[in-house]
């Protein structure tokens, strides 16, 4: 019999390291290959850029473009991007008497034989003298922006002046730099007009006041006297209907719209995630009186939910009303997480590979880490990514019926609802924060489209 | 993805091409087909579609869209404008308003009217749209019932000059004990519980109206929610009322001045508020009348219409808090406040809409005073903006407060577009020029109420309205007793001048009553007076005739005519 | 089957009961007074307005008063139309919206499916870049900008005609439906679209549609058998969620066109605090959509022989 001879090194176990296989390419970590894959998707990787670049025109343009968005220029209300800005130094606004005259003595029959102008027509006003009219009651006063016709088309009646012996008028109504055709028809005494009308265009040029000027910022005190020429200040997007700077609004409206956008669904996720891993963790009657719950919130219908959650919170004064419309997302939407994410560590407990490891000796606390994480985190960063759009819509839209944030904050969606009043007359207040609303959502769209291609496992399997 | 489809040629991309089309003509085939049978179904279930034209000489037919829908047309509950337009074209009090705004006979032929109490003669030819006759026992059941508790009616107020009114509507005593009786059925006899000079004034307002006790107890409380469950006596009545929808007038045979009456059928298929959508119908020749907001004027300039102004004869104003533990309490402040307001920059720069008038005074400008308009007699207070008196008010305002800084102020605001350009408007005023930061606190209608009847702001963008032609309507709303007086502004003078032109019969006394009051609101700076509303609208050429007035049916097309152009 | 059916039903009705309730805290949550008007009244004819709509009682009764009605189906009397019911305004205006929604979901579904199965068929060719285009478009522009511009373009199309094509608000015939329709289904068809396309191409590379192809099968009814019945399925899985999304949708195309559907009157009963609306618009709106989601389901059982109903 020989002896069986054993070293002590016999016993130890043997080196992990023999190289068995070469591997083809260096490993890579399920966020590497995702990241590669991302860069891939060439419209996927463009969205990426576009929404970095929401992100800094949010929260950089304001540093740079340091414009208050609720400064009002009543002098230029309305205004669309590129109009002339050029106006005059005037002394203040004086009040006038206006002139009367007796009709039954120097009057003429049918119409006044004259409008003048009393004084320059500015923006500040225009003052209109005429002759009287015999046999008249009264005047009203009309102001278009075309020359007058026969067809009776006077334009806007800016006022009527009840009394006979008045013959003068003073316009003020939201002047414009650009040439108007007023016209006088007298009123018979039931107010009914004759038959015959004066017309006159006048040409308006846009005034400042040296004290509106200072004020603004466009001068220094003193330095500007009647006559001057000024610049107005420059908005580059033009204003809106109190003259505040549209770029400005657009830039805070984005911080609303983009902070609901953005916080809401990780809040209702986050809430989802909880929710979810608590009821696909702890499993049978728990889990299933968590999910009928959730089935339940799931049933109540949105909108209407939103409306009433919204005004249920109320609105305290000075409050933006961003809160209270967090508040009622995230109470409607975190179910389709919760759901989501329960599903997917239900689907992941019975993987082969969670048996494997955990038969190969893992803790929980890496099998949470290295396997349920990562696996649900890919789901959850789409969800995400596709929540953002819905909730941005969602604002727009409670803005739209007038129940979204209080003034004067703004956001995209009150911008539009503002906006699309003026359509037609004005359209750059509605495109703007429109184009900006529509840029948004589809940028998260896509970027939610190229995030799927990239994390989910099926759809790599397939190509 | 592998190339499946195009390896394998293009034949078969055609032929599913092709497929596709052919399920496509289908898929709108049976879209159409859809469609047809939806549309006769919805056909069936009362509503009814709007493509006539705005005129129609051939039938006298006018078709016209309607703001909103009238919660109901039980008179004695009735309290908004809509309600008002639709009841004054279906219904007729004891008197009514001609084209010219003069106060004209209605049921009533002939009426005398006493200091002590009121006797009306009714015609013998006013009818029912049952063929009966219009009774005073039918005057005496509606009154009775506006002022009886449980009715609840908001407007039970507008009958407290009758004798034993406000007792009956607090419960005390029994509503038969109301200061009204039918003598006989022609005859209707009032006695008022004080002198009142405007009597004859609320006998054309909706609550006023007869209501049939018969046909009222027949309809199981349902009386005036539907078509059916109205009798009619004015100049049309309603033979189609589809909900939120659609209600349709028709010329009524039966009215004793029919003869008056020149349109057939006044249809109002298109109830909306909304004036991009009434701007567009109009545009389409669907309705003959669509009232422009300052953001479809340019619009309609345009499209070369001929527009028409009118004031609605409603005050806006920024009403101040003045219960004593507010800041808005303090005098010296609301002058600050006051003495910064500009209400011409408002409607001028602002609003833009040129029927608005610049608010010099609680008593907007279409008042009557003792011979000739209330404001030629007694002109409103002179305004002034002064930055610089302003802001020594506001250090006076911050001494007598023990203040080093003005707390921001809170601004109660209602959620309508119009409100929130003037709060953010003023807002910025307030901040420029004073350096008062302004919190805006926009609420729907209700929860505005609500926090106006309980006081919780320092200054609410409010209105008021008149309900019947007499300065009094405005005059007594900041009397410390009207509870529409929601700043709880309490001025022993002023409650004294407003008890002269209730108790007073004399014109001049009482107009001398209500300067004083004007005076008062003023330089009390009890509230800021904003704007006096105005309409603009444009109006078919072919139709004519369409009356607007501050006080009574408005728009009023009783009048109306349709002319051939 | 029955089982299953039965059981989604009960189910169903505790939802709407949940729904009920939710609905009930938060109205009574809501702050403001929906009894306050214009005109401010005296105590004693509060007192009555109270009384009428049981607002005086304890909360706790409020609530059994309103499950107890809502049981017999009784959704009380509206506070601003004050002698309707909710029932009748329910009855009145929920037609106009479904008619609105079936519409708009039929075109939806007829939309995305036909643009979708077009769009994978000619992938990355000349319809395919237009479609997707289109469907970009109609996934991120608001539908409240869709509803405005389809009105403009409606009055201009009729300007230019000289006569009226379509009417450009209002209800009742058929022409008031088509383009409220249109513009309410866009959103949905575009999405839609996209998810019919992604299926589809999943559909055509998979294994059976070789199989049928190497077969030798003509190609059409490899398209129509094998391709889009199988593509379909996923889109038919969404209608249900779409219904939802549809029917609240409605209320800005209800507002731009002047059409009197439920939607738009219910954003009014909010404005009003028209406690008895909302509650009845509300719990209405909840259960139509929780049977809806239940019917889809069911259908989709039925459509799709593999999924086994429990």
């Amino acid at each position: 019999m020989t002896e069986a001879s054993f070293n002590v090194s016999d016993f130890e176990p043997v080196s992990g390291a023999r190289e068995v296989q070469r591997i083809s390419r260096p490993s890579l970590s399920y966020w590497q290959d995702a990241w590669i894959r991302l860069k891939a998707n060439r419209r996927a990787l463009i969205s990426l850029y576009i929404v970095i670049g929401l992100l800094s025109f949010t929260l950089l343009g304001p540093l740079l473009w340091t414009v208050d968005p609720a400064a009002q220029d009543l002098d230029q209300v309305s205004q669309p991007p590129g109009a002339d800005r050029g106006a005059t130094i005037v002394g203040p606004f004086q009040p006038w008497e206006g002139a009367t005259a007796n009709a039954q003595v120097s009057g003429q029959e049918g119409a006044p034989a004259e409008i003048r102008l009393a004084e320059p027509a500015t923006t500040q006003a225009v003052r209109l003298l005429w002759d009287p009219v015999l046999d008249a009651a009264g005047y009203r006063v009309y102001r278009n922006v075309f020359p007058a016709e026969e067809g009776r088309a006077l334009g806007l009646p800016l006022a009527e002046i009840l009394s006979p012996d008045r013959v003068s008028f003073e316009d003020r109504l939201d002047l414009e730099a650009r040439t108007y055709y007023y016209s006088v028809v007298a009123l018979d005494p039931i107010g009914e007009e004759f038959p015959d009308f004066t017309s006159l265009p006048v040409k308006v040029i846009r005034v400042i006041t040296a004290e509106q000027a200072v004020e603004r910022g466009l001068a220094k005190p003193g330095a500007l006297k009647p006559g001057d020429q000024v610049q107005l200040k420059l908005h580059p997007f033009g204003t809106d209907y109190l003259g505040r700077d549209l770029l400005a609004r657009l830039m805070f409206g984005a911080q609303v719209s983009l902070f609901i956008g953005i916080v809401a669904p990780m809040l209702f996720v986050l809430a989802g995630i909880l929710f979810g891993s608590t009821a696909g963790f702890l499993g049978g009657r728990t889990d299933q009186a968590m999910m009928r719950f959730a089935d339940f919130v799931v049933a109540l219908p949105f909108l209407l939910f939103m409306i009433l959650f919204k005004i249920a919170f109320g609105i305290g004064p000075g409050e933006s009303g961003i809160l209270p419309m967090l508040l009622a997302l995230v109470l409607l939407s975190w179910p389709a997480t919760a759901r989501l994410v329960r599903g997917q560590i239900l689907q992941i407990r019975q993987e082969g590979y969670i048996s494997a490891s955990q038969l190969l000796g893992a803790k929980t606390y890496y099998l949470v880490l290295r396997h349920m994480i990562p696996n649900t985190m890919g789901v959850i960063l789409v969800t995400l990514t596709f929540a953002v759009p819905s909730a941005i819509f969602t604002e727009a839209f409670l803005s739209f019926i007038g129940m979204g944030v209080a003034p004067p904050i703004p956001s995209w969606g009150s911008m539009c609802n503002e906006g699309i009043k003026t359509m037609l007359s004005h359209p750059h207040e509605l495109i703007f924060p429109a184009v900006f609303i529509s840029i948004t959502v589809l940028a998260f769209n896509l970027l939610g489209d190229g995030l799927r291609d990239a994390l989910d496992a099926r759809m790599r399997s397939t190509e | 993805m592998s190339e499946v489809i195009t390896d394998s040629g293009d034949s078969f991309t055609r032929s599913a091409g092709r497929q596709l089309l052919l399920l496509g003509l289908l898929g709108v085939a049976g879209f159409a087909l859809l469609m047809l049978v939806l549309g006769w179904l919805s056909g069936l279930t009362g509503s009814s579609s709007g493509s006539a034209d705005a005129v129609d000489a051939a039938t006298g037919t006018i078709t016209l869209s309607l703001s909103g829908e009238p919660p109901q047309l039980d008179s004695t509950r009735m309290t908004d404008q809509v309600s008002g337009h639709v009841m004054g074209h279906i219904m007729e009090g004891l008197l009514r308003y001609d084209a010219q705004n003069r106060l004209v006979p209605g049921v009533a032929e002939r009426w005398e009217i006493t200091p002590e109490d009121a006797i009306f003669h009714l015609r013998d030819n006013a009818r029912w749209s049952d063929g009966s006759a219009v009774t005073a026992a039918d005057f005496v059941f509606s009154w009775r019932r506006t002022v009886t508790p449980s009715t609840a009616s908001e407007y039970a107020f507008i009958m407290f000059p009758i004798k034993n009114a406000e007792a009956i509507s607090n419960g005390k005593l029994h509503p038969d004990q109301l200061g009204v009786r039918a003598v006989d059925p022609r005859t209707l006899e009032v006695t008022f519980e004080r002198p009142v000079s405007y009597f004859d004034k609320l006998m054309a307002f909706s609550t006023y109206l007869p209501i049939r006790e018969a046909f009222f107890n027949s309809r199981n409380g349902r009386y005036g929610a539907d078509a059916e469950d109205l009798l009619y006596n004015g100049p049309f009545t309603m033979t189609r009322w589809v909900h939120g929808a659609h209600i349709r007038f028709e010329k009524n045979e039966l009215y004793w001045d029919k003869d008056r009456i020149r349109l057939n059928v006044i249809d109002m298929p298109y109830i909306t508020s909304d004036s991009n959508a009434v701007l567009n119908l109009f545009k389409d020749g669907k309705i003959a009348v669509a009232g422009l907001d300052a953001e479809t004027l340019d619009n309609a300039l345009e499209q070369r219409w001929h527009l028409n102004r009118f004031n609605d004869g409603s005050v806006f104003f920024l009403e101040f808090n003045h219960r004593p533990e507010r800041l808005t309490h303090n005098l010296n402040l609301r002058k600050a406040l006051q003495l910064v307001t500009d209400p011409g920059e408002l409607v001028f720069k602002v609003m833009k809409l040129p029927g608005n008038l610049p608010g010099e005074s609680l008593f907007p400008v279409w008042l009557r005073g003792v011979d000739g308009p209330f404001r030629q007699e007694y002109p409103a207070p002179q305004h002034r903006v002064d930055f610089d008196a302003a802001r020594r008010h506001l250090e006076l305002a911050k001494q007598e407060l023990g203040l080093a800084e003005m707390p921001a102020l809170v601004m109660l605001t209602g959620d309508n577009p119009i409100s929130n350009k003037q709060s953010e408007y003023f807002q910025n005023v307030f901040k420029k020029t004073l350096g008062i930061d302004v919190k805006i606190d926009k609420q729907i209608f209700k929860q505005r109420l609500a926090k106006m009847t309980s006081g919780q702001f320092d200054m609410v963008m409010a209105g008021w309205g008149p309900d019947f032609d007499d300065p009094l309507t405005f005059g007594d709303l900041f009397s410390s007793w009207n509870a529409n007086n929601r700043g709880r502004y309490n001025n022993p003078e002023l409650d004294r001048q407003v008890r002269i032109a209730q108790a007073s019969l004399d014109p001049k006394t009482r107009m001398d009553a209500f300067a004083e009051i004007q005076r008062i609101i003023y330089e009390d700076a009890v509230i800021l007076t904003h704007y006096e509303r105005g309409v603009v609208y444009v109006r078919d050429p072919r139709l004519q005739g369409v009356v607007r007035r501050a006080v009574g049916t408005d728009p009023d097309y009783t009048n109306a005519s349709i002319v051939d152009s | 089957m029955l089982a299953y059916t039965l059981k989604r039903l009960v189910q169903g009705v505790i939802t709407v009961w949940f729904i009920a309730t939710a609905t009930f805290i938060a109205m009574h949550n809501v702050p403001g007074d929906p009894l306050s008007n214009d005109k401010a009244v005296s105590p004693e004819i509060r007192k009555n307005l109270e009384e009428k709509y049981g607002l005086d009682k304890p909360v706790m009764e409020q609530y059994l008063i309103y499950m107890g009605n809502m049981l017999e189906g009784d959704f009380g009397i509206s506070f601003t139309q004050q002698n309707r019911r909710v029932n009748d305004i329910i009855r009145e205006h929920f037609p106009v919206s479904a008619i609105l929604g079936i519409l708009a979901i039929v075109f939806a579904a007829l939309g995305g499916i036909l643009w979708g199965a077009l769009t994978a068929l000619y992938r990355n060719k000349l319809p395919d870049v237009i479609i997707m285009f289109l469907v970009i478009l109609g996934i991120s522009v608001p539908s409240f900008v869709f509803a405005a511009l389809g009105q403009l373009t409606l009055v201009n199309v009729n300007a230019l005609l000289g006569f009226t094509l379509l009417p450009v608000a209002g209800w009742g015939s058929v022409g008031h439906m088509i383009v409220p329709s249109l513009v309410l289904g866009l959103g949905t068809m575009a999405f839609l679209t996209r998810l019919m396309r992604s299926s589809m191409l999943e559909v055509v590379t998979s294994d059976y549609v070789r199989t049928a192809r190497s077969k030798g099968l003509p190609p059409t009814r490899i398209f129509l058998k094998h391709q889009l019945r199988n593509a379909v399925l996923p889109v038919i899985t969404v209608l249900g969620p779409s219904i939802a999304a549809i029917t609240t949708g409605g209320f800005v195309v209800e507002l731009v066109f002047a059409i009197p559907g439920l939607g738009r009157y219910f954003v009014q009963a909010v404005q009003q605090l028209d406690y008895t609306v909302i509650m009845g618009t509300t719990v209405f709106y909840g259960a139509f959509l929780v049977f809806m989601v239940i019917l889809v389901d069911l259908i989709y059982g039925w459509v799709d022989p593999r999924v086994r109903l429990e």
